[in-house]
């Protein structure tokens, strides 16, 4: 090899590394993307910092959280499947139990104003509780976790560098978690670098028309720039033999029969399978499924128009659907390592 | 003439009593409510003594847990005092007797009622985790009387067995929870008692002395009431809705039974 190629090889290896440990070492807290609304996440109760961000994501991996220190929240929410089980139609929890609902990707969570499918949580620093008190999840109780944390010498020291205090509370703890989840952005997607006009990016053909499709056949429900209206819906799927009844479940109301909340359409590519069981593995059983769902109880009224149930959409218009959908995949989000399990 | 003296012993005797029942309402002090648990007409024995609720369905209670809060004294002359919220979140605990006398602090006074909540309010239950302390930490004492997967505390909580339960090795749990919904509404099993205090004792508070205001909490009528609860049709009530009929029940299972001046 001429010896000045390999030197310059050298040289742009270094530089890699060296902008890789830079995107590592800034924190920059909470950004809100240009494109994005306000978030509903209560930053000024939880201000931002660098220590108790990575905190929260040294809890998120730690499987200390669990009854046996098997399982952590990193267990079920892989990042390279957008923080989904990839594969997993519900997910394993403790002991290989399973419950009855796929996990949702953690995932632009600040623009939540409740969680889980049913919506029982409204408050992301209550959101940890449930799994980890879940007896399918990681069986474990916040008064063992707490107990685990305060007898690490390095938790002390942690938290110590994050609030200041060796005390490790119940709120610390819950909130260091928060600030892990709340920043966990999913926003360089394709979609987004055309609604920003960033480098002159734009959709293909296919592309294009999938997105004037989407727009009127899916964009009630899955509003931009989140893709979720963050409601519950009866979305047409048949009842399972689980007989899952959804919010109903929280509110104890008969109109939310078979309601789930509506999830967001980021980064697809990465967290089949799909719906609240995970019933559905690909995308065009997704579409097939909204152009035939079933008359079940509550079944949402945009589904109910024009005599017939569901959507109509030919082959072609599916097609550009998902054409447009695939521009939603933020591949970044997926090795962010800010994100990472350090 | 004997009687005169008689008469004016006993008048100096009552003016001297209502001398000493000055009340300066500037000044507070303790008031303690005591929440005396039973079953019928006898002091509740957890898991050794048998009960036999309306139905006839014996039973025997392993565990029993509620949140008191919001309390609000009004003074015979028509004064109404609200105990500052954040001190009054109290979780009677039967099988902790440190939980079971929670003390107020209130003006000196007499009062005619007590009321408080049974249950945690809705805006606690939605009230950042930083303000959610003491009684109501769900890392500590409120660890088993706090819902995480539907957001709320639960207000109630009354573990057993009865023989008449097959499964799970005979055990009941009855749970009762839910404010009333924050994104949406569902049923509010939140329960307001108020207590007239004039018939069986007006406490009298006054700074120096000791006043307790004795309650007797019938867990039978948690049970019985409005809807007889059955063991052998429901042993396991963990949501809202299911909670309802033992809430309209729990609703009225405080009396005030006397007071300790």
């Amino acid at each position: 090899m001429n010896s000045r190629y390999f030197f310059i090889i050298v040289f742009l290896f270094i530089g890699v590394v060296a902008c890789e440990k830079e995107v590592i070492e800034r924190f920059a807290g909470f950004q809100n993307p240009a494109n994005f609304p306000e978030p509903v996440y209560h930053f000024d109760t939880n201000p931002v910092t660098k220590e108790k961000f990575e905190l929260g994501r040294k809890l998120f991996y730690d499987p200390i959280l669990s009854a046996n220190n098997s399982i952590s929240c990193g267990s079920c929410h892989i990042q390279t499947a957008a923080f989904t089980h990839h594969g997993h139609t519900v997910s394993h929890g403790i002991f290989d139990r399973t419950g009855t609902r796929n996990a949702p990707p953690i995932m632009n969570l600040a623009w939540n104003n409740s969680f889980m499918w049913d919506g029982g949580i409204f408050d992301l620093d209550m959101q940890s509780i449930a799994p980890i008190t879940n007896h399918v999840e990681m069986d474990e109780t916040m008064v063992n976790v707490l107990n685990k944390l305060r007898s690490s010498e390095q938790y002390s020291r942690l938290f110590k560098n994050a609030y200041g205090t060796e005390e490790i509370s119940t709120s610390n703890f819950l909130k260091a978690l928060s600030q892990f989840m709340a920043l966990c952005i999913s926003s360089n997607s394709k979609y987004d670098s055309v609604m920003r006009n960033e480098g002159g990016k734009s959709f293909i053909a296919d592309e294009s028309a999938g997105y004037e499709i989407f727009k009127t056949k899916c964009g009630t429900c899955h509003t931009e720039p989140l893709f979720t209206d963050n409601s519950f819906r009866n979305n047409g799927l048949s009842i399972s033999m689980v007989n899952d009844q959804g919010r109903y479940l929280v509110t104890s109301t008969a109109s939310d029969k078979y309601k789930f909340k509506v999830p967001s359409l980021r980064n697809l590519s990465y967290t089949a399978p799909y719906m609240h069981d995970g019933r559905f593995f690909t995308l065009d059983a997704v579409l097939d499924h909204y152009t035939r769902m079933e008359n079940t109880p509550n079944l949402d009224p945009v589904f109910q128009q024009n005599g017939s149930l569901g959507l109509t959409l030919n082959s072609d218009e599916k097609i550009k659907i998902i054409a447009f959908l695939r521009t939603l995949d933020d591949r970044s989000f997926l090795f962010d390592k800010r994100f990472s399990e350090q | 003439m004997r009687s005169i003296i008689v008469a004016i012993i006993c008048f100096s005797l009552f003016s001297s009593c209502k001398k000493e029942l000055t009340y300066n309402t500037m000044l507070k002090s303790e008031l303690s409510v005591e929440f005396d648990n039973i079953a019928g007409g006898a002091d509740l024995q957890l898991t050794t003594a048998t009960y036999t609720n309306a139905l006839s369905e014996t039973f025997k209670v392993t565990k029993l847990k509620y949140y008191v809060s919001n309390f609000v004294l009004t003074n015979t002359n028509g004064t109404v005092y609200t105990v500052p919220k954040d001190s009054c979140y109290f979780l009677i605990d039967e099988s902790d007797e440190d939980t079971h006398e929670p003390i107020l602090n209130v003006p000196e006074g007499e009062y005619k009622t007590l009321s408080f909540l049974l249950g945690v309010d809705s805006l606690k239950n939605a009230a950042d985790v930083s303000e959610r302390t003491g009684s109501l930490d769900p890392g500590t004492t409120a660890s088993d009387m706090y819902w995480g997967w539907n957001q709320g505390y639960i207000f109630f909580k009354m573990d057993g067995t009865s023989p008449l339960i097959t499964s799970m090795g005979n055990a009941f749990q009855y749970h009762v929870g839910g404010f009333g919904g924050y994104n949406s509404a569902t049923p509010n099993n939140l329960k307001t008692i108020t207590l007239d205090l004039t018939t069986r004792g007006t406490p009298k508070v006054k700074a120096g002395k000791e006043t307790n205001i004795h309650l007797f909490v019938d867990i039978l009528k948690a049970l019985n009431g409005t809807t007889n609860m059955s063991f052998a049709t429901s042993a396991m009530i963990h949501s809202i809705s299911a909670g309802v009929p033992v809430a309209n029940n729990y609703a009225n299972m405080f009396t005030h039974d006397h007071t300790e001046n």
